[in-house]
């Protein structure tokens, strides 16, 4: 076996490859709430449980309408997104002017009522949902047996990842959407429909939980404290980022995947607190994140 | 007129005195039973409303009164936090008039009860806790540890499969004071089997994604892998060690896997796998009886701490009809020297330490193809009888 000072490589490679897998969650997770935190100023606190939507989604849709996995990957954000232009539209619109906080508290109140109802409905101790057909198996790696359906969070991730920093950051209509938000008086002069594109950019952020969600559905379990469990890792991973940096969510996301997976392979017990130290030292450092702006 | 009113007083309270004598002593002129457990957490399936459900069917089966007198049922939610659950319990003694708690499911909820339950004078039942502290180094003479212990399981799951020839194991363990009991007792019981322990990795309650631990656990060269966990983290964890293909190079034994928990996998995974366990509903007709009608009020089919909770409850109710009084010393007397004898306790017997022993069973998962329902979960393989499964009395905890 390949070492190197002491440490099995092959170990290592096979923590690497997983942290960067786990990674690619967080970044999707992520990216939603940094559009909607940095494009609208919501702190969205539902986005966990959204995402827990979106897993239960997939496995109703399954169950119920003979729904399969590579339709769900549509249709689940479309329905997760449409709730979320509700959501924005009938609960948070109506606050849209007061403190940051409100917001934030609305939509924890949300995350609760969700993670509520879904545990009375369905239990607390998760449902299954098998791997697609096509992505069962594995690659022999040296190092490792990399299961196909890994390897594809890791594809799928990046792509939905790109596609969406390059829409928001280097299209029209990217541009448009930040310039909106950066004044919306003048933004509505020139015939721009500010509040509609509000709305559907909130959808979009969920949308995003939501595919997540159905992402997960096969390698966690389905389960209610599913999104509660992972909402706290990704608002630090957001706070190192840079609050509303697009590209700093995804990057970070995946660096954070990897130092968690690195910590669980040296010191596993500090493997769920690692990430919040390397909070601490980043606000020390530069409060603003890795990748925003300075105020 | 002043002799009269002596003689009045007296008749009076010689009244009074009679009609107390020829009711029961119960205090309060009732008996109340507190359901402490987590009602909406990990450990809702487990225990939770189900519990309630199974301790409100005793007392209606009981007949609903005791001694002529009420038997009422208070519950409430812990949250998995032992300072929620002591502070619910001390209310419940100090204002509520509750008499006996059961339920009582993280073990460290339960630690930090019991204390306020033994301070109280009051008889705690266990019905779904796996340490072996309540009997042995927190041991009380009011505890009452009913369904499994922890050590009941590693000896029922891990010395088969030691003495099967399967000597090197790794241990992925819940890193809290569950999970810690539970490794070390089955790591004492491979090494007196002859087998080793070649590592073991400490994972936090409630971790999503165990790929890093199975790989590590991969590379160990350990025969076996002790899922030394329980609940989300037992269903996660052996779900991800079939998709990296672990369970086609090692064995894979789930030291404590509730039926919900069992339910929740895919039998393509979890089928085949060996687990101990203190009830399972299709043992025999009588347990078959009694599931359905739990099924029938709660909607699924009884865990091993539903049917723990029935039978504790039950025979606490007994023993205070016996005792004529719900006096917890004399009551506990009662309890431990008449055995409890029900579809869930076999070949029972409450110990001086208030460990409640009877037989356990080495349950096998069901494959797909066994399966007649999708409550067809285990299929029974063996019965471990009771002193074959817990430890023996310590000299220190014997309340006689």
């Amino acid at each position: 076996m390949a070492t190197f000072m002491g440490i099995n490589l092959f170990g290592l490679f096979g923590q690497l490859l997983v942290g960067l897998i786990n990674g690619s969650f967080y970044a999707l997770l992520s990216l939603g709430l940094a559009i909607i935190f940095g494009l609208l100023k919501i702190i969205n606190f539902a986005q966990g449980a959204i995402y827990m939507l979106g897993a239960f989604a997939a496995y109703l849709a399954l169950q119920y309408f003979g729904i399969g996995y590579w339709a769900a990957l549509i249709v689940v954000p479309l329905v997760v997104g449409l709730l979320g232009v509700l959501m924005e539209r009938f609960l948070i619109r109506p606050i849209a002017n007061e403190d940051h906080l409100y917001s934030l508290l609305l939509t924890f109140g949300v995350a609760l009522v969700l993670q509520g109802m879904f545990t009375h409905m369905f239990g607390s101790s998760g449902l299954s949902y098998a791997i697609p057909d096509a992505l069962k198996g594995g690659t022999k790696l040296p190092f490792m047996y990399l299961p196909n359906y890994r390897a594809w969070i890791i594809i799928a991730s990046l792509i939905v990842c790109v596609g969406t920093w390059w829409m928001i950051e280097k299209t029209k209509l990217g541009a448009y959407l930040r310039a909106g938000t950066e004044n919306p008086a003048l933004m509505q002069a020139f015939g721009i429909n500010v509040p509609l594109m509000v709305t559907l950019t909130f959808g979009f952020g969920v949308a995003l939980a939501g595919f997540a969600g159905v992402m997960a559905a096969p390698v966690y379990s389905v389960s209610p404290d599913m999104g509660s469990n992972i909402l706290i890792v990704v608002f630090a991973i957001v706070v190192i980022g840079g609050m509303g940096s697009i590209g700093g969510a995804i990057i970070t996301g995946l660096g954070m995947g990897i130092v968690e997976g690195l910590t669980k392979y040296f010191y596993p017990e500090a493997s769920n607190t690692v990430i919040f130290l390397v909070m601490v030292i980043v606000l020390l450092i530069k409060p603003a994140g890795l990748f925003g702006k300075e105020a | 007129m002043k002799l009269m009113n002596k003689t009045l007083l007296s008749a009076a309270m010689a009244v009074a005195l009679t009609s107390t004598a020829a009711h029961a002593d119960l205090s309060d002129d009732k008996v109340k039973i507190g359901v402490l457990a987590d009602m909406g957490g990990v450990y809702a399936d487990v225990c939770g409303k189900g519990c309630l459900t199974a301790v409100e069917m005793a007392v209606e089966d009981f007949g609903g009164t005791v001694l002529g007198k009420k038997i009422e049922i208070v519950s409430a939610d812990d949250q998995n936090k032992p300072d929620v659950g002591s502070a619910i319990v001390r209310e419940w003694i100090e204002s509520k008039e509750v008499d006996v708690v059961t339920g009582l499911v993280a073990s460290s909820v339960t630690g930090a009860v019991t204390k306020v339950t033994t301070d109280n004078k009051k008889i705690a039942l266990i019905a779904a806790s796996a340490s072996n502290a309540f009997t042995t180094k927190a041991c009380s003479p009011y505890n009452a540890h009913w369904t499994y212990n922890v050590v009941a399981l590693a000896n029922g799951t891990v010395k088969p499969i030691v003495q099967q020839g399967k000597k090197k194991w790794f241990f992925i363990t819940a890193d809290y004071a569950f999970g810690h009991a539970l490794e070390g007792i089955a790591s004492k019981v491979i090494k007196a089997e002859g087998g080793e322990v070649v590592g073991a990795v400490r994972a936090p309650l409630g971790t999503t994604d165990f790929s890093s631990y199975i790989l590590q656990a991969q590379a160990s060269g350990a025969e076996v892998v002790g899922l030394a966990n329980a609940g989300a983290d037992f269903v996660n964890s052996l779900k991800t060690a079939a998709e990296f293909g672990l369970t086609e190079m090692m064995d894979v034994a789930g030291l404590l896997v509730f039926t919900p928990n069992a339910k929740a996998l895919d039998p393509a995974i979890a089928g085949g796998m060996l687990t101990t366990t203190g009830f399972y509903w299709d043992r025999d007709e009588e347990s078959r009886e009694w599931s359905a009608r739990f099924k029938e009020r709660q909607g699924v089919i009884p865990a091993m701490p539903h049917a723990g909770a029935y039978s504790a409850t039950m025979h606490y109710l007994n023993a205070v009809k016996a005792a004529g009084t719900d006096d917890s010393d004399t009551v506990m007397k009662l309890m431990k020297s008449t055995k409890p004898d029900d579809f869930f306790a076999k070949n029972a017997t409450l110990r001086s330490d208030g460990r409640m022993v009877h037989d356990m069973y080495l349950v096998r998962i069901t494959k797909e193809s066994e399966r007649k329902s999708e409550d067809d979960i285990f299929k029974i393989e063996s019965v471990i009888p009771g002193d074959k499964a817990f430890a023996p009395v310590l000299a220190a905890c014997d309340f006689k």
